[in-house]
């Protein structure tokens, strides 16, 4: 296959626009916690585009994207970025340079690492969180991308997932889960007052999500026509219904909060990530207002009446979402917007509504086990939590050295 | 000479100042301070459900007067940020055994 340009030029950009989702996650993040953890907050985000952006091109792209093994895992054909260069793959993206592709396909896997620092926020070690982080990119990220992605089983099942709601926002969601289990509540939760430090840091956060989620949603078309517009506009829609859905949620309680608008806005935009490319535009709209509704009663749950400290609400929202997203997929996919999808429910379709719970069990299953194995590993070896007196003073001083808002004075 | 302390609502600021003025009490010392009271807090929304904040934002004004003026400085400090509603604010009024201005090193009542 030969280089096409446009397609080319559109991967790149939507490269580079999913490597600012991850500084827009953790501002996105940073404006949520105490003031005392903002720079704590935002580091374990930040860190995921020097740890995961390396480890990707050693061996995280091969274990994903090489050669099948029994549909589990790719092999090491790819390691080190051997055999990957300025000529188009055979079988992923056949327009574009496999370089390309590679470097679209890094930029998922960093976001996915900082998606679920969100969940252990104000109380984590940060060495321990960095052992994590690279363990879990290469025990459960890879074989899971190369599940639905890599020419992996559920990719054989025919599971559909357009731009990451199993691998990406399920996978990270229900990880956050394991690992709360894990690390328990912050201190003073429930019952001390946590307010944010800087809401309209929240929403810039949301902002660059949003603009970068455009390269994550329509620039997993893998090329740059119709497809991708498709997908541009479905994404669009449902994080504009989603948002909007959750002001009036908001309100209806009492105020119409930004903060809770902003949070609808990620809540749409990650329910609609699977099922962008597979559904019509206007799909959009109701995918956004049940992503908003079974977020919004899945964070008042979890967080308010469990009391269940998963600090910035991942599951409730990625893993939440994501499984309201592929179930979308079996539901409102067509064929006559994408031909490699398939037709849904509303379209005469009923396997697909199966073989996307089939995905959703498996990913949930094996992220949430190995996690929780992952994570009790790096208890024993090295201790999850930072003790009382760092958690107090806070994780900006006590694992950093450094703080946000300093200069009191001068 | 008497220091006058008083912890007022943000939104009355303008108009303490403004009648303080009018009776010639020009010099203070504006504060940003967080506190509590009768008032209890706020509600404060999260993402969903809210949560309460008992440390609300207030503002401090000091003032130094003569004892004579004490009983004007504070009707006007009261008429103008009383509300009527919980969480209007305190005044408190201490003894000053001295006072220097730093241009002129002019002390007490010349500096008052």
């Amino acid at each position: 296959m030969s280089v096409n340009a446009g397609d080319t030029a559109w991967l790149l950009v939507s490269s580079a626009l999913v490597m600012l989702m991850t500084p827009g996650v953790a501002l996105f993040y940073g404006g949520m916690v105490r003031r005392k953890n903002t720079l704590s907050t935002i580091m374990m985000s930040f860190v995921c585009l020097g740890l995961v952006g390396l480890l990707w091109v050693l061996y995280g792209y091969s274990l994903s994207f090489g050669a099948d093994n029994g549909g589990f895992i790719g092999g090491l054909n790819f390691a080190g970025l051997m055999n990957v260069g300025q000529e188009p793959s055979s079988v992923y993206a056949t327009t574009v340079p496999h370089l390309a592709f590679m470097i679209f396909q890094a930029m998922f896997a960093i976001i996915t690492v900082a998606l679920i620092t969100g969940a252990v926020v104000e109380r984590m070690k940060f060495g321990a969180l960095l052992v994590f982080s690279a363990l879990w990119l290469t025990v459960v990220y890879c074989p899971v991308a190369h599940w639905v992605w890599g020419s992996g089983w559920l990719a054989r099942l025919g599971a559909l997932d357009f731009a990451g709601g199993s691998v990406v926002h399920l996978n990270a969601g229900v990880s956050a889960l394991a690992l709360v289990m894990l690390l328990g509540r912050r201190r003073g939760f429930p019952g001390e007052p946590m307010e944010p430090n800087n809401i309209p840091l929240v929403v810039l956060g949301a902002g660059l999500l949003w603009f970068g989620w455009f390269g994550f949603n329509a620039g997993s078309a893998l090329t740059s026509g119709g497809l991708a517009s498709s997908a541009f506009v479905a994404t669009n829609t449902a994080a504009a219904t989603a948002a909007f859905t959750w002001m009036i949620l908001s309100w209806l309680h009492r105020r119409p909060t930004l903060l809770g608008t902003a949070t609808g806005a990620v809540a749409g935009l990650a329910t609609v990530t699977p099922a962008a490319g597979f559904v019509t535009p206007l799909a959009g709209i109701p995918i956004g207002i049940g992503a908003a509704i079974a977020c919004y009663y899945a964070m008042m749950l979890f967080k308010m009446k469990l009391s269940f400290d998963d600090s910035l609400d991942v599951f409730a929202v990625h893993g939440v979402g994501g499984m309201l997203g592929m179930l979308s997929v079996g539901i409102f996919a067509s064929l006559a917007v994408n031909p490699a999808g398939a037709n849904g429910l509303v379209y005469g379709g009923g396997m697909q509504v199966l073989k996307q719970l089939a995905a959703i069990g498996a990913v949930g299953g094996f992220a949430f086990t190995a996690t929780w194995l992952l994570g009790k590993l790096v208890d024993v070896a090295l201790g999850l939590r930072v003790g009382q007196r760092e958690e107090t003073v806070g994780l900006d001083l006590s694992q950093h050295g450094e703080r946000a808002y300093g200069g009191l004075l001068q | 000479m008497k220091k006058i302390e008083a912890i007022i609502r943000e939104e009355r600021l303008e108009a303490v100042k403004k009648a303080l003025e009018e009776s010639s009490y020009f010099g203070m010392t504006v504060s940003q301070v967080s506190g509590r009271g009768k008032q209890k807090g706020i509600l404060l929304q999260w993402r969903v459900g809210e949560y309460r904040v008992d440390l609300l934002p207030k503002l401090k004004i000091e003032l130094v007067v003569l004892d004579e003026d004490v009983p004007a400085a504070i009707d006007a400090i009261v008429r103008n940020a009383r509300t009527g509603e919980i969480g209007d604010g305190k005044i408190f009024v201490l003894p000053v055994e001295g006072v220097v201005r730093v241009r002129t090193g002019d002390r007490d009542k010349n500096a008052v």
